[in-house]
């Protein structure tokens, strides 16, 4: 359960960016956060969003919606060149399927955005 | 309002990794992260390759558990600087934790700084403790699946030692399935078959890790 520590630091990423914490729930409370992730640096979404939900509670990102990006790593296959989405969990080309290939750089842990209540 | 914010969420603790990692440079010192279920025998292979080189290596270790401080008073029984981390029910360590550490161990003399780390074959993973090099240990009594169930912790190892090879008779464990599966996510892995017990093909993980 790492989700509990990168829900922690999802909160402090949104504090230092709201310069707020906590506070009365209304105007410029948070009320949506995206975040992004790769393929190994990946989160489990239940894990993530009981984590979040948890961690949020008593502050501004009380009842955010958290959504969830995975973004695909790329593999290219040397046997057949294709270029194709790498499953960690089913490392193999499916065109040709064959294992021996390079894959690219896995997306880092990202808060893309964030979502504050109107006046 | 929606506000861009584009920040990376474990920022603090890549920024302790990269601090600590200049650190080892700047000492000289490698720094070595070992990462394995409970029980694979993490500790064991240190208390043997600690033995073996302490007469011409400097080394220190860093432990990490849950809880107890039993690791690191086996390490110093030995007779080398310990340093226990309790996280307390914390399933990994962070970069953070050995910053601290650090601060604990006489560093002038180090050579190599070996972090055991939580067991747990998961959360470890994600986190960069500023090490040089990763170690996975996978125990054969463990199952030959592991690489294909648990891929990113041999994704991003440097070294897997497969342990506890003197149990081989008597499990049907597939050495050359784990080879395979672990080649297949990571091809530059480097791969010894050990009994840390036994001491049985540890020779080349200590000249590996002389030449280092």
């Amino acid at each position: 359960m790492h989700e509990a520590m990168i829900a922690e630091n999802i909160l402090e990423t949104i504090f230092a960016q709201t310069k707020k914490k906590g506070g009365p729930l209304g105007a410029g409370r948070v009320v949506r956060a995206v975040i992004s992730c790769g393929q190994i640096n990946a989160v489990n979404d239940e894990a993530m969003q009981f984590a979040f939900e948890a961690a949020a509670a008593g502050t501004i990102c009380q009842g955010a919606k958290l959504e969830i990006k995975h973004i695909p790593l790329k593999g290219l296959c040397k046997g057949c060149g294709n270029e194709f989405e790498f499953d960690l969990y089913n490392p193999h080309c499916p065109k040709c399927s064959k294992n021996d290939f390079s894959i690219g750089e896995d997306a880092p842990l990202l808060l893309e955005e964030i979502e504050l209540e109107e006046d | 309002m929606k506000i861009k914010v584009n920040k990376k969420i474990l920022a603090k603790n890549e920024d302790f990794a990269a601090a600590n990692r200049k650190f080892f440079t700047s000492k000289n010192i490698l720094c070595i992260n070992m990462i394995s279920s409970p029980g694979s025998g993490k500790t064991t292979i240190l208390e043997k390759t600690i033995r073996q080189l302490k007469d011409k290596i400097n080394v220190a270790v860093i432990e990490g558990d849950l809880y107890t401080r039993l690791d690191a008073e086996r390490i110093r029984a030995i007779g080398v600087e310990a340093v226990q981390i309790e996280t307390k029910g914390a399933c990994h360590l962070s970069a953070e934790q050995i910053t601290r550490a650090l601060h604990q161990l006489n560093t002038d003399q180090l050579d190599i700084i070996v972090i055991e780390n939580i067991g747990n074959l998961i959360c470890p993973s994600d986190f960069d403790l500023g090490e040089q090099v990763r170690v996975v240990v996978l125990s054969v009594a463990e199952g030959d699946d592991k690489c294909a169930k648990y891929p990113k912790a041999f994704a991003q190892a440097d070294v897997l030692l497969i342990n506890k090879i003197d149990l081989m008779p008597h499990l049907d464990f597939d050495t050359k399935r784990v080879r395979q599966d672990a080649l297949k996510l990571n091809k530059d892995l480097k791969i010894f078959e050990i009994s840390a017990k036994t001491t049985d093909g540890m020779e080349n993980w200590f000249k590996w890790l002389e030449k280092y």
